[in-house]
C-alpha cells in the first residue's frame, strides 16, 4: 500500500472538513469505549489477564527463533507448508506462485491487515487474477477502491448512503429501483453476491490472529464466518501471517483470546474463532487440499532488541485507536498507511521508517488512555516518545524535524482541529470518570513540552478557550 | 534463505545464537506441559450452575436453547423448531453415528440428506462435540462425521449436544481432544480445523450496527441432550 503518512497535515485537514466522516466518528465515538467497559466489567479477572497476556507475549518474542522454527516443523507434519518471507516483495511473489500453480482465476479473501501491507490485491490484479474481499466492510472498499480506514472495523467511515451507491454501482444485474429499507437489506444483499464468488473461487487467502507452536495451527477470528467460508471452500487455502502472531501453546492463545473479543468490540467471545491446522484429512467431506502458510516479516525481526520490541505484543485488537482522541477527530486515513491510530503511530515508522511516518508518533494528545485499555499493556505514548527522541539523536534532518514542530504549530493555529480533538478527548476523560483536571497539561502539546526545551505553547490560550466553551455548555 | 535471515535477525535483536540445548529443553518441556494460566472463576461453578451458564450464554449471544431428556427426544425437538420458526423440513446432517442413529422415523415429515452442506441448504443439524460454559462456545472440531461446512452455509444451523460434554472453560475442551484424538497425518491430535462457535453470524460493518446473519447462518439453535446425572 502506497503511504500517504507524509501529508498527515493535509490528510488531516481534509479529514476535519469531511462532513460524511465527521458524521461516522461521531456516531462510532462513543460506542467503543461503553462496550468493552462493560465486558470488562463483567469479568473481574480482566486486569490480571492482561498482565498474563504481556508476559506470554514476552516469553514467546524472547524465543521467537524457537518457536517459530517448532511450530513451522508442526505446520509440515500437518501436511501444510511454511513460505518464510523476508520482504513484502518475497511475500507477494510465494501468493502469486501458489496462485498461478493452480491456475487461480478468482482469490476469496477474509479480511487481512497483512494483505493491505503487502498490497497482495493489486499484484495479483497485475497478474490477471482476481481477489475478492469477502468481509463485508473489506467488500464495499473494495468497490469504492478506498483503503480501510480501522483495523477491525474498516468501513466504519462510511454512512448508509455511501452503501446504498456503491452497490447499486457494483450490482448491476439487481432492479435499479430496489429500495434498502433496513441495514439488514444491504447485508442481504453483499450475502447474495458474495456467496457466489465463495464457491467458484480456486484459492482463499485469510490472515491470522495467531500461530501456535504446539500444534503447528492458525487462528482466524471472526463474526461474519466469512473467514471460514474463505477458508473451507476452495481447494488452497493460503495463510497470511507476520512472525509476531506466534503463541506456544493453545492454552497461551486462549489466554489472549480471553482478551481479544473484550477489547476489540466487547464481546465475551467472537462469533468463529477457528484453529486451521494442516491440510484435509482422509475421510474428511470438506476443506482445502492444500495449506500455505506466508510467514513474513517486512521489518519485524528488526524490532526484535530495540525500545520498540514492546509493540511486537500487538494483538490487533483496535481499543487503543477506539480510544483515541486524535483517530476519533482525522479518522484513520490520515494516518496515510495500513495501522491507524497509537499502533499505527508506533509500528508505521518501524515499517515503513520514520522518514515517511515522522509525523504519526507526533499527533498524539500523549492522553494515555491507549496505554490504559491496551490488552498486552504496550506502552504506546511511551513508545511514541521514543521515534521522537530517535529523530533528535540521528539529527534525521532538521527539515523533517522543522515539519514535526510545524505539525505542532498547526494543530495549534487550527481552533477548529484543537476544539474537535480537545471536545474527544473531554468526552473520553469523561467517560472514564476521571477528574477534568488532567487537562492542564495540554492535550495536543503535553507530548511536545515533555523533555524537550521548546517554547512554551499557547496552551493557555487553547485551555481558555475549552473552558470557555465547556461553560457554554458546547463541550 | 529468507528462512535464516529471519531467524538470525531475530537471534541479532536476542543477542545470542541458536538456544543454547538447555533452553530449548526447557521451551519443550513447557510445550508438552501446555501450562494453564488463570481461568476466570465465572465456570468454576457447581455443575448445574455450569450448564444453566452454558444456556445463558448462548442466548445473550442470540442463540437458542432446547432441552430434550434424551436422544431418543431429539427429532421431535428439530420438527417443533423448524415448525415454530416456519422452517423448512428437509436438511443436512452431518454423517455422525450418534445422529444416524436417532429414531427419525418417528417424524416421518423431516427429510435428511447426510453429508456435508451444499450452497442451497437451508437447515443444517450438525453434531457437538463440546460445549463451553464460559462464554456459551461450541466446540466443532472437523472430522468425517462433521463436516465443516454444516456450521457455515446454511440459514439455520442446528446443533445437537450432549449435556455431559459441556464444559467450563476452554482449557478443558482442548484436553478433550487430546485425550481423544489422535490425528492420523500430523500424530498430534488437532484436526484438519476446530471451530469454536458462539452464537449465529453478524456483522457491525455497516453504521457499527449489530445485524445477524452476515455469511454464515442467521440462527443458531442447540438441542441440549440432559445425559448429565450431575446437572440436576
Ligand atoms: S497496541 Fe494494544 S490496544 Fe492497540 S491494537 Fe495493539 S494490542 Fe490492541
Amino acid at each position: 500500500m502506497l503511504a500517504t503518512s507524509p501529508a498527515f497535515k493535509e490528510n488531516a485537514t481534509q479529514a476535519l472538513a469531511n462532513a460524511g466522516l465527521q458524521k461516522a466518528l461521531t456516531r462510532t465515538r462513543p460506542q467503543h469505549p461503553a462496550k468493552r467497559a462493560a465486558a470488562v466489567a463483567a469479568l473481574p479477572e480482566f486486569e490480571q489477564l492482561r498482565d498474563i497476556g504481556r508476559d506470554i507475549k514476552n516469553h514467546t518474542i524472547a524465543h521467537l527463533d524457537f518457536y517459530l522454527e517448532t511450530w513451522a516443523g508442526n505446520v509440515e507434519r500437518a501436511g501444510g507448508k511454511v513460505h518464510w518471507c523476508s520482504t513484502a516483495d518475497d511475500a507477494r511473489a510465494a501468493v502469486l506462485e501458489i496462485c498461478n500453480r493452480v491456475n487461480a482465476k478468482t482469490v476469496t479473501k477474509g479480511k487481512s491487515m497483512i494483505s493491505e501491507e503487502l498490497g497482495i490485491n493489486e499484484h495479483l490484479e497485475q497478474h490477471g487474477i482476481t481477489p475478492v474481499e469477502t468481509d463485508l466492510g473489506e467488500y464495499i472498499l473494495q468497490l469504492r477502491h478506498e483503503p480501510p480506514s480501522h483495523i477491525i472495523g474498516p468501513a466504519f467511515h462510511l454512512n448508509r448512503e455511501d452503501w446504498e451507491e456503491s452497490f447499486r454501482k457494483a450490482h448491476t444485474d439487481l432492479p435499479a429501483d430496489r429500495v434498502f429499507h433496513e441495514r439488514r437489506d444491504i447485508m442481504s444483499e453483499a450475502r447474495n453476491e458474495l456467496r457466489a464468488k465463495f464457491l467458484a473461487a480456486d484459492v482463499g487467502i485469510t490472515g491470522a490472529n495467531f500461530l501456535i507452536a504446539e500444534t503447528g495451527s492458525s487462528v482466524i477470528v471472526t463474526n461474519e464466518g466469512n473467514g471460514d467460508l474463505t477458508q473451507t471452500l476452495p481447494r488452497v487455502h493460503i495463510v497470511l501471517a507476520s512472525i509476531e502472531k506466534m503463541v506456544p501453546t493453545l492454552e497461551d492463545a486462549t489466554s489472549l483470546l480471553r482478551l481479544l473479543a473484550r477489547s476489540a468490540t466487547g464481546q465475551d467471545f467472537s462469533v468463529y474463532t477457528t484453529f486451521s491446522t494442516g491440510i484435509r484429512r482422509p475421510g474428511d467431506l470438506d476443506g482445502p487440499e492444500e495449506y500455505h502458510v506466508v510467514l513474513v516479516d517486512n521489518g519485524r525481526s528488526a524490532m526484535v532488541g530495540t525500545e520498540f520490541q514492546d509493540m511486537l505484543r500487538c494483538i490487533r485488537c483496535s481499543a487503543c485507536m477506539n480510544h483515541c482522541p486524535v483517530y476519533f477527530s482525522v479518522g484513520g486515513h490520515s494516518y496515510g498507511w495500513v495501522y491507524p491510530g497509537p499502533m499505527g503511530a508506533v509500528l508505521t515508522p518501524s515499517l515503513i521508517g520514520i522518514d515517511k511516518a515522522g509525523h504519526l508518533p507526533n499527533a498524539s494528545t500523549f492522553c494515555g488512555k491507549c496505554e490504559s485499555v491496551c490488552p498486552v499493556k504496550i506502552p504506546l505514548p511511551m513508545l511514541m516518545r521514543h521515534w521522537r527522541e530517535r529523530e533528535f539523536e540521528r539529527h534525521l534532518t532538521p527539515k523533517a524535524v522543522r515539519s514535526n514542530l510545524a505539525l505542532w504549530a498547526w494543530f495549534a493555529r487550527r481552533p477548529g482541529l484543537y476544539r474537535v480533538a480537545t471536545r474527544a478527548a473531554a468526552a473520553m476523560l469523561g467517560w472514564m470518570g476521571r477528574r477534568k483536571g488532567r487537562f492542564h497539561s495540554l492535550p495536543l502539546a503535553g507530548g511536545w513540552t515533555d523533555g524537550r526545551d521548546l517554547p512554551a505553547p499557547e496552551g493557555d490560550t487553547f485551555f481558555a478557550r475549552y473552558a470557555r466553551e465547556q461553560r457554554a455548555g458546547r463541550v | 534463505m529468507s528462512k535464516d535471515a529471519i531467524l538470525g535477525e531475530i537471534r541479532r535483536g536476542l543477542k545470542r545464537g541458536p538456544l543454547p540445548e538447555d533452553q530449548a529443553m526447557a521451551l519443550r518441556a513447557r510445550l508438552a506441559a501446555h501450562p494453564r494460566h488463570l481461568i476466570p472463576a465465572r465456570s468454576r461453578v457447581p455443575r448445574p450452575e455450569q450448564l444453566a451458564l452454558f444456556v445463558r450464554n448462548v442466548e445473550k449471544e442470540y442463540g437458542t436453547v432446547a432441552h430434550v431428556a434424551g436422544l431418543a427426544d431429539v427429532p421431535a425437538a428439530i420438527a417443533d423448531y423448524l415448525a415454530a420458526q416456519n422452517l423448512p423440513t428437509d436438511f443436512a446432517m452431518a454423517p455422525h453415528p450418534e445422529l444416524q442413529a436417532l429414531p427419525w422415523h418417528l417424524r416421518p415429515m423431516l427429510q435428511m440428506r447426510v453429508g456435508r452442506a451444499q450452497p442451497t441448504d437451508l437447515v443444517s443439524v450438525q453434531h457437538g462435540y463440546a460445549a463451553v460454559a464460559e462464554t456459551g462456545t461450541l466446540v466443532l472440531p472437523a472430522a468425517p462425521e462433521r463436516p465443516t461446512t454444516l456450521n457455515l452455509l446454511s440459514d439455520t444451523a442446528i446443533v445437537v449436544l450432549r449435556a455431559s460434554r459441556v464444559v467450563g472453560a476452554y482449557e478443558e475442551a482442548w484436553d478433550l481432544l487430546r485425550a481423544e484424538r489422535n490425528d492420523p497425518v500430523s500424530n498430534g491430535f488437532m484436526p484438519r480445523n476446530v471451530m469454536l462457535v458462539t452464537g449465529p453470524s453478524r456483522s457491525a460493518d455497516i453504521e457499527s450496527t449489530l445485524e445477524l446473519g452476515a455469511h454464515g447462518p442467521r440462527r443458531l439453535h442447540v438441542v441440549l441432550v440432559d445425559d448429565d446425572p450431575a446437572a440436576s
